[in-house]
């Protein structure tokens, strides 16, 4: 395994950031903030990523899609994310495709991924349920009710909850919480009659959905292919978007560390340059060694992903670590470096203050992954 | 790809006919060969493995063979190290030479001196260390004061070294020495390459906290250097002195990774097991395990941070700064973690109390503290970082 970029790697990576610079600069995402749009993203926006193909990076040609992988979903996710580009890409085109792809019939697959690729449905993946993520404690439960499944219980923080049409249910339908067996996905528009989706309104002012689940009937048709099956699945789903935000905050971690670095060398106090003052040098220096270090475990990571890699979990966890520390170190020392203005809501380096702290949350935070990379290695 | 295959193949054959037995088992410290005119072998294998890895020109394996090296290319001298790994073959010889002075020489030496002594270096028959450090010039390297004065067919050096590694064994010693001592001081500086058994040069080494070490003072008291020993132009040395700092952090970059530079070999987490004991499997003592598999994460981004350089072709020339930089502090805090892992079993200093290894642990702990500044400290690479990569104002 190389850790370098393929040409059609870096050819989309070289396509997205021409599209952020150019059609989504941070001004759009600012723009969408201040206007209180609902979903958070825009359609036109949303449309021209589904032309580009992003929408079937993931999708397997025989369903429309260009199958390009993990690397190359990752590293259009980068660039976006150094313009804080909001998309459904995440949640739709890693999470749904990925689910659905691996769990779901062939007929289910005919059903959802070509309309994925053309945009048509967008998809949410609803599994936490705390206020950490725990992706084995599920208790909400689906239960047989003669053709139908009825589903009871609650998930909390789920990405594009509120923007989604088709939401994807992680549910318990034997064993008991903790347990990796006895896990499915079910598929339910998010109209269906006992479906209750409440926006929550984060920091970073993107999508999130609390979701109470209330005697929600399904039929057999929307049990994504076996009952009790889908535990390890989920957990290679969870590593792929694991691996895919990774990539997404490094961009942001990037664009924040370049946005201080210039600042530094602009800003003059005592007649000088502050970027001339040694106590920044140093810590300036000392954030690009650890930015390096994540671009090594992401790009390491992703083509893990790719190649269906033993050391996948480990290498998952080490990016989405480092990828965290990396973003919660460069955000705040991008405040601090830029001073007052650093904290006004007019200046955008708080945006990504604003969002590092969410992707950090968002399938298990830098003590989850230390803990679980600490497991898997046997310390 | 299939001509790397059949090198492979090649090269299976000839490590298996030519590397001798005992040099396939662990390396024990007495036997590590440096070569030079005063190496004694008390494993005549040693010498054997020595002699035909230095005739293949596998000592230097990317160096042109017109100068005695392996003239192999990236990707072979790749599967040749493989080759060597699979068998657990001991290194035939460790070298300044070839780390440091080879390249230097083969991109500023002349043609003679390329000849004279590029050749010596790859088959280990003339072992070099590094004059560089003065008392009064650490880190402010080119504030060096050590005088060649120019007299005609020689120059005449006065002047004290330090930090010098293994003076004492050394048959040749490249130093960086003032010959322009009108000049702004990067600019009076040359790259001068001094037999260190001429008359004039003595050594005495030194002892640190961690006990004997290879470091020495080196002494020059009107030494007599021919003319010819000028590598590069006169007063041009600083750009040579800054090419091999490259080559000597990549070098000691590799110190971040476990079993690589100044240390016991030993491996923290089994340190750990043994010492705090074990529950579930796992390294029984919470606070422990957690600092440990910190340690354990950052030194895997860190080992996938050197692969990638290599696999984008190794050309950033500040990334050395960064290796040198992270790799030395993380082998500071490996040796912190062990010893604090051992308890009381990590201060043995010597006798009957501390077995070998436990001893060799604290020695090595103590002599990490050196890592961070041989070779330029740590503070000096994130000035290099800083103004060179991240174009930072002075």
């Amino acid at each position: 395994m190389k850790l370098i970029l393929t040409e059609e790697q870096q050819f989309l990576k070289d396509t997205a950031l021409s599209f952020a610079r150019e059609k989504t600069p941070v001004k759009h995402f600012r723009e969408l903030r201040d206007s209180e749009n609902e979903q958070c993203w825009d359609n036109s926006i949303w449309q021209e990523m589904v032309n580009l193909g992003w929408s079937g990076i993931l999708v397997p040609e025989a369903f429309g899609g260009s199958d390009f992988g993990v690397a190359g979903i990752s590293v259009i996710m980068q660039e976006l994310g150094k313009t804080l580009t909001p998309s459904p890409l995440l949640a739709t085109a890693v999470l749904g495709v990925s689910t659905i792809n691996m769990l779901g019939s062939e007929e289910q697959k005919n059903n959802y991924l070509p309309k994925i690729v053309s945009g048509e449905v967008t998809t949410a993946l609803a599994i936490d349920e705390g206020n950490h993520h725990n992706p084995l404690e599920i208790e909400v439960t689906a239960k047989l009710d003669g053709e139908s499944w009825v589903l009871n219980g609650n998930k909390v923080f789920v990405m594009d909850g509120s923007s989604a049409n088709t939401i994807l249910i992680v549910a318990r339908t034997s064993g008991k919480s903790g347990e990796v067996n006895g896990l499915s996905v079910f598929l339910a528009d998010k109209n269906a009659t006992g479906l209750n989706i409440s926006k929550i309104f984060t920091a970073d002012s993107r999508n999130y959905a609390n979701i109470e689940i209330s005697e929600l009937k399904l039929g057999q048709e929307s049990l994504l292919g076996e009952k009790d099956a889908a535990g390890e699945v989920i957990q290679k789903v969870l590593d792929i978007g694991r691996i895919v935000i990774s990539a997404e905050m490094l961009g942001n971690t990037e664009e924040a560390f370049e946005v201080t670095v210039n600042y530094l060398k602009e800003r003059k106090q005592f007649g000088v340059a502050i970027g001339s003052f040694q106590a920044l040098q140093h810590r300036a220096a000392e954030m690009f060694c650890e930015i390096e270090l994540t671009k090594s475990a992401v790009i390491a990571a992703m083509h893990a992903a790719d190649e269906n890699s033993n050391e996948l979990e480990r290498l998952s966890s080490l990016a989405k670590f480092q990828a965290g520390e990396t973003l919660h170190l460069v955000s705040n020392e991008a405040i601090q470096m830029h001073g007052g203005i650093g904290v006004t809501d007019e200046y955008d380096i708080g945006f990504y203050l604003k969002r590092a702290r969410v992707a950090e949350q968002i399938f298990g935070t830098s003590e989850y992954h230390q803990s679980r990379y600490a497991d898997i290695s046997g310390f | 790809m299939e001509s790397l295959e059949s090198f492979r193949q090649e090269v299976r054959e000839w490590l298996e006919e030519n590397c001798p037995p005992t040099m396939r088992t662990p390396l024990v410290p007495e036997e590590e060969v440096w070569g030079g005119r005063n190496a004694k072998y008390i494993n005549p294998e040693s010498k054997l493995w020595l002699d035909r890895m230095g005739k293949k020109g596998w000592t230097a394996p990317e160096l042109p063979t017109e100068y005695g090296g392996g003239g192999l290319n990236r990707d072979q001298t790749k599967v040749l190290h493989q080759e060597l790994f699979r068998i657990k073959a001991r290194p035939a010889l460790n070298s300044f030479g070839i780390w440091m002075l080879a390249p230097c020489i083969i991109e500023f030496g002349n043609e003679e001196q390329k000849r004279e002594h590029l050749p010596k270096i790859i088959k280990g028959e003339i072992r070099w260390c590094q004059g560089y450090s003065e008392p009064g010039s650490g880190s402010d390297l080119a504030s060096l004061s050590t005088k060649a004065e120019d007299m005609g067919d020689h120059y005449l050096v006065n002047g004290q070294k330090v930090w010098t590694s293994y003076a004492d064994q050394a048959d040749w010693i490249f130093a960086l020495v003032r010959t322009g001592p009108k000049e702004p001081k990067h600019n009076g500086i040359s790259f001068l390459l001094i037999d260190m058994a001429s008359d004039g040069v003595s050594t005495k080494p030194i002892t640190l906290i961690s006990g004997k070490s290879p470091f020495c003072e080196t002494f020059f008291d009107s030494v007599k250097a021919p003319k010819e020993n000028l590598v590069g132009i006169e007063n041009s040395g600083w750009t040579i002195a800054k090419k091999l700092l490259q080559h000597e952090r990549n070098f000691i970059s590799n110190f971040g990774l476990a079993g690589g530079g100044t240390g016991s070999g030993a491996d923290v987490v089994n340190i750990a097991k043994k010492y705090l004991g074990e529950k579930n499997g796992h390294i029984a003592h919470p606070v422990h395990r957690e600092n440990i598999t910190l340690h354990k994460m950052k030194e895997h981004a860190f080992g996938l941070t050197l692969q990638r350089s290599s696999d984008e072709g190794g050309k950033a020339s500040a990334a050395s700064s960064m290796f040198k930089y992270y790799g030395t502090e993380h082998n500071k805090d490996r040796y912190e973690l062990m010893i604090s892992a051992m308890g009381n079993k990590g201060l043995g200093w010597a006798g009957e109390g501390f077995s070998d290894e436990e001893q060799a642990i604290t020695k090595a702990w103590l002599r990490t503290k050196a890592n961070s500044i041989e070779g330029g400290t740590s503070e000096v690479q994130l000035n290099v970082i800083s103004r060179r990569v991240l174009e930072l104002p002075n």
